[in-house]
């Protein structure tokens, strides 16, 4: 209870005092994990939604994946990066281990097949709805998939926020790739992990809170503006 | 688009068939629409009325027989349709018509004006910059015949419009449903409501068990149909 008090009141002076340090470690979170949402939505947006509209051959064992690949655990991920990103490996040449652009790789590899599943899950819904419509009015599927994308923005909108807390609360694949080096390569989940290892509890469950609470706080912003575009839109 | 559109009648079904898992769902179907009257389509459910009407528009690719525009092997872009329940974009009223002017390749210069006339000539006006899908059910019909109105199709294909809607909202749907035909376009239009055939129909088809059984002026047709499921569903002897 004392270590719980204790985190609290140094989440609270940490935050306060804008400790340069912590700053920092929570700036890379968000610009390491923003980074990888924005990729990820590039890549699993359309894709998610081509999935859903086109009609292709390994459509079915496409979709089982993306569905299967949800629940990547980050460490393997970590590990598969790692591997491509090292001196010896395909991508070594680029020098790119154990820098934030890694940590980038590896979290947009993470939540890019989370992006695409529920995209194609929440378009191949609207789908059903606008088939006939569209056709009728003579879209193409590339043309549908895009229009279906805008329509169901506001949906997407979760979608994308669930693979942000993904990505900002993974440790494995940051871990791994990054290398936890101090003012280069640490962020928050992996200095909780360091934190706690070393026995400072209530440092590590202060960066806890601080990162529960801008999950809330994110979540709580998208909520609020969805809310007034469902109103607006229907 | 006019030179095109002249050909595209007479609209001619030739044992014209639909089978879905090994399910028949029409068979035999012979039909002859020309460019003028307007045709109504009865019948009890699952007769095959809705599935024929997506065979002529296209939605459907028949599995039997063929399907001719003015004689030809063809599908003229001239056609619009308008379904049970109106499907809108979550955008304007008048964006959602502006989207349906650019996928039928109308200049960007072009589209607002015929959308917002579109939506003046069904009476929605004022509400060309509201978001369509928050509009009544009535007004969503409405909008989305407009949409298909500003397409100026030749042939418009209509799937019970005015099932879901409250009778006010109707007569104003076959208020503009007359009036688009007034403009010469042909209508080819569901409905389970017989007030609105008589009203609308110059001809009427009349399905049963996925067969056409006959194809009657509608005068006549309410006065003496010519087979006995016309007969028996006058009567409220069908389902």
């Amino acid at each position: 209870m004392s270590t719980l008090s204790e985190g609290f009141s140094t989440a609270f002076g940490l935050m306060a005092g804008f400790d340069a340090r912590l700053l920092g470690i929570v700036g890379l979170s968000l610009r390491v994990s923003l980074t990888a949402v924005f990729f990820g939505s590039l890549i699993g947006l359309p894709l998610g939604a081509s999935v859903a509209v086109g009609r292709f051959a390994g459509r079915a064992p496409v979709t089982v994946l993306l569905n299967a690949f949800i629940g990547l655990p980050a460490v393997v991920v970590g590990l598969l990066v790692y591997l491509l990103l090292s001196r010896a490996g395909p991508l070594g040449e680029f020098g790119l281990l154990f820098t934030p652009a890694a940590m980038v790789v590896a979290q947009t590899v993470l939540i890019t097949p989370l992006i695409a599943a529920f995209t194609r899950q929440i378009v191949a819904d609207a789908w059903r709805e606008y088939r006939e419509q569209l056709k009728s009015l003579g879209a193409s599927a590339g043309r549908a998939a895009f229009t279906l994308l805008v329509d169901t923005r506001f949906s997407l909108v979760t979608v994308v926020l669930a693979a942000f807390g993904r990505a900002i609360a993974e440790v494995g694949a940051v871990m791994i790739v990054g290398g936890n080096i101090d003012g280069v390569t640490r962020v928050m989940t992996t200095t909780i992990a360091l934190e706690t290892s070393k026995g400072d509890l209530p440092l590590a469950l202060a960066l806890g809170i601080i990162l529960v609470g801008i999950v809330i706080i994110v979540n709580a912003a998208a909520h609020a503006t969805r809310q007034l575009a469902q109103r607006r839109y229907g | 688009m006019a030179d095109h559109a002249n050909g595209m009648f007479p609209l001619a079904l030739r044992e014209v068939g639909f089978s879905a898992a090994g399910l028949s769902i029409v068979r035999k179907l012979h039909l002859t629409l020309d460019a003028e009257r307007r045709t109504v389509m009865l019948g009890p459910n699952g007769a095959g009325k809705s599935v024929t009407l997506r065979l002529m528009h296209g939605l459907l690719k028949a599995t039997a027989g063929e399907i001719t525009w003015g004689g030809q092997r063809i599908h003229p872009a001239a056609q619009a349709m308008v379904f049970q329940r109106p499907v809108l974009l979550r955008r304007s009223a008048r964006a959602n018509i502006e989207y349906a002017l650019d996928l039928a390749g109308v200049a960007q210069a072009e589209r607002t004006a015929r959308a917002a006339a579109a939506l003046d000539r069904v009476g929605l006006g004022h509400v060309a910059q509201r978001p369509a899908r928050v509009l009544s059910g009535g007004e969503q019909q409405r909008v989305a015949l407009a949409r298909a109105w500003a397409l100026a199709p030749r042939i418009l294909f209509l799937d019970e419009p005015t099932t879901s809607l409250d009778p006010a909202a109707s007569r104003e749907v076959e208020r503009i449903i007359a009036e688009i035909a007034a403009g010469g376009t042909k209508i080819v239009m569901i409905t389970h409501h017989l007030g609105q055939a008589r009203r609308l129909a110059d001809d009427i088809v009349f399905m049963h068990d996925g067969c056409i059984t006959e194809h009657t002026p509608a005068d006549q047709f309410f006065r003496q149909p010519q087979s006995p499921e016309g007969d028996a569903f006058l009567k409220g002897e069908l389902p």
